[in-house]
């Protein structure tokens, strides 16, 4: 009997749905069972990290690894997961671009931890105790992973061959780039492994999208009842649709939710919040500076907004240090 | 820092405000060695990725001038950056970049002397400010 394929499965700093969306194959997994071998899980299989550095280099076919690089333990991993798989493929939303996790790159790392240790009203410190990489404890050195200053995506630490957008990415683009691995199909190394075109082109409101779009103020989905058989943006709801990459079936758009943006930006776009911000703007409907501003302040919140899955991948990356008005 | 020189990029639209400059050059006006002038053909076709490239790369503010409003080339150009530019500031400022260091203003081709005293004023409320990247 040939040997099967090797793949491997591994998290870093992400929430578990990228793990969920792979029991999402529900039974198509068995295929995949079936067709490969599962080297490495730690959701779901006892492999250590030393029987992964046991493997020999490149012996793993193709290794998915999703959630963004927070700690030096994701990059550590990520290192020898690189060394010993033929192809690594960014999985889901925060390793391909920084996800959610990433916008802690608009706080720096000490007052993440003074807020998380300290100033959260139901946390009770009284003894100030914050995480440290090391300890002596009852004579014996114990260790833990250090906390890097910032969030970083996957391609920022180990050259990355493919990337499965999505927070999560939809079970059928997971099954649909395993069977291009093991077909041996697969496009352009670097390729982002959904639709080229923005998520518009495939949505199901397209038709009731107006020639041109005027907003006089952003709403919020609780500040109104809208039409969910209306195109978002024509009611003043901010769908990030036409600034993100389409591949998603639209599973937000059918759930009455508009877009958030979380398959990324478009090829030759480098940064997503930049074009969000800029098609937005010019749906506003007023040239009047005090009016745009009324307008521009009825979006609370606009880097969260723009940047929601992508700041760790964006131009800046994060905060840019020596703001002199704080 | 009292040696501190700014870096400061400026887009300029092709009608009116680099002519605006261009008059100032003839006129043998001084402005301030720190703007860097980048003509475009409007202000309408400043993507945002160009503001915040300019900032990654070292510079410690940005303008973007164009012409007066009513005076677009291209009928509405200057409306769109106008937009953009509310819209922007605000992201800016969420990345730590002072309001300060973010600038639009409307420049004609005979402008000559609001130039140099736009350029002037950034110029120096920037080196108040000091480095982006202190």
């Amino acid at each position: 009997m040939p040997k099967k394929p090797k793949i491997a499965f591994y998290w870093c700093s992400s929430c578990g749905g990228c793990e969920e969306s792979i029991l999402d194959l529900a039974e198509d997994i068995l295929a995949v069972v079936e067709a490969v071998d599962i080297v490495f899980w730690p959701v779901a299989l006892d492999v250590k990290y030393k029987d992964v550095a046991a493997m020999g280099d490149g012996e793993i076919t193709a290794t998915l690894i999703n959630g963004a690089i927070r700690i030096d333990e994701h990059e550590s991993m990520a290192r020898l997961l690189r060394q010993k798989s033929k192809l690594l493929i960014a999985h889901g939303s925060c390793a391909h671009l920084g996800g959610v996790v990433s916008l802690a790159n608009f706080s720096e790392r000490e007052d993440i931890f003074t807020r998380l240790y300290s100033d959260v009203p139901t946390v009770k410190n009284p003894q100030g105790l914050f995480p440290k990489s090391g300890t002596i404890d009852s004579g014996n050195y114990l260790e833990l992973p250090g906390f890097n200053d910032t969030v970083k995506t996957l391609d920022q630490v180990v050259e990355v061959d493919y990337y499965i957008p999505g927070c999560p990415p939809t079970p059928e683009l997971i099954k649909e780039a395993i069977m291009a691995v093991l077909e041996d199909r697969l496009p352009e190394r670097g390729a982002v492994l959904a639709e080229s075109k923005a998520l518009c082109h495939t949505c199901p409101l397209k038709e009731s999208k107006p020639e041109t779009i005027r907003i006089k103020k952003f709403k919020r989905l609780y500040e109104f009842e809208w039409d969910p058989s209306r195109c978002f943006l024509e009611q003043g709801i901010v769908c990030l649709g036409p600034v993100t990459r389409g591949g998603c079936n639209a599973r937000c758009i059918g759930a009455n939710m508009p877009c958030s943006g979380c398959f990324g930006p478009l090829d030759n776009v480098t940064d997503q919040g930049a074009k969000a911000a800029s098609f937005l703007a010019s749906l506003i409907d007023s040239t009047d500076e005090e009016e745009l501003q009324r307008i521009t302040a009825s979006i609370p919140d606009p880097a969260g907004l723009f940047y929601r899955y992508s700041l760790a991948s964006s131009m800046l990356k994060g905060k840019v240090a020596g703001n002199k008005s704080d | 820092m009292n040696d501190f020189e700014p870096k400061i990029v400026g887009f300029l639209c092709n009608w009116c405000s680099y002519e605006g400059a261009d008059a100032a050059g003839r006129a043998r006006k001084v402005y301030p060695a720190n703007f860097r002038a980048v003509k475009v053909m409007c202000t309408g076709r400043v993507d945002p990725q160009f503001v915040i490239k300019a900032f990654r790369e070292g510079a410690d503010g940005v303008m973007i001038l164009g012409c007066h409003p009513g005076d677009c080339h291209y009928k509405e150009g200057n409306f769109q950056a106008l937009k953009r530019y509310a819209v922007l500031r605000k992201v800016l400022v969420q990345f730590g970049i002072d309001e300060e260091r973010f600038r639009l203003d409307w420049i004609s081709a005979g402008d000559k002397e609001k130039f140099v005293d736009v350029v002037t004023k950034m110029t120096d409320s920037v080196r108040q400010l000091g480095p982006l990247r202190g």
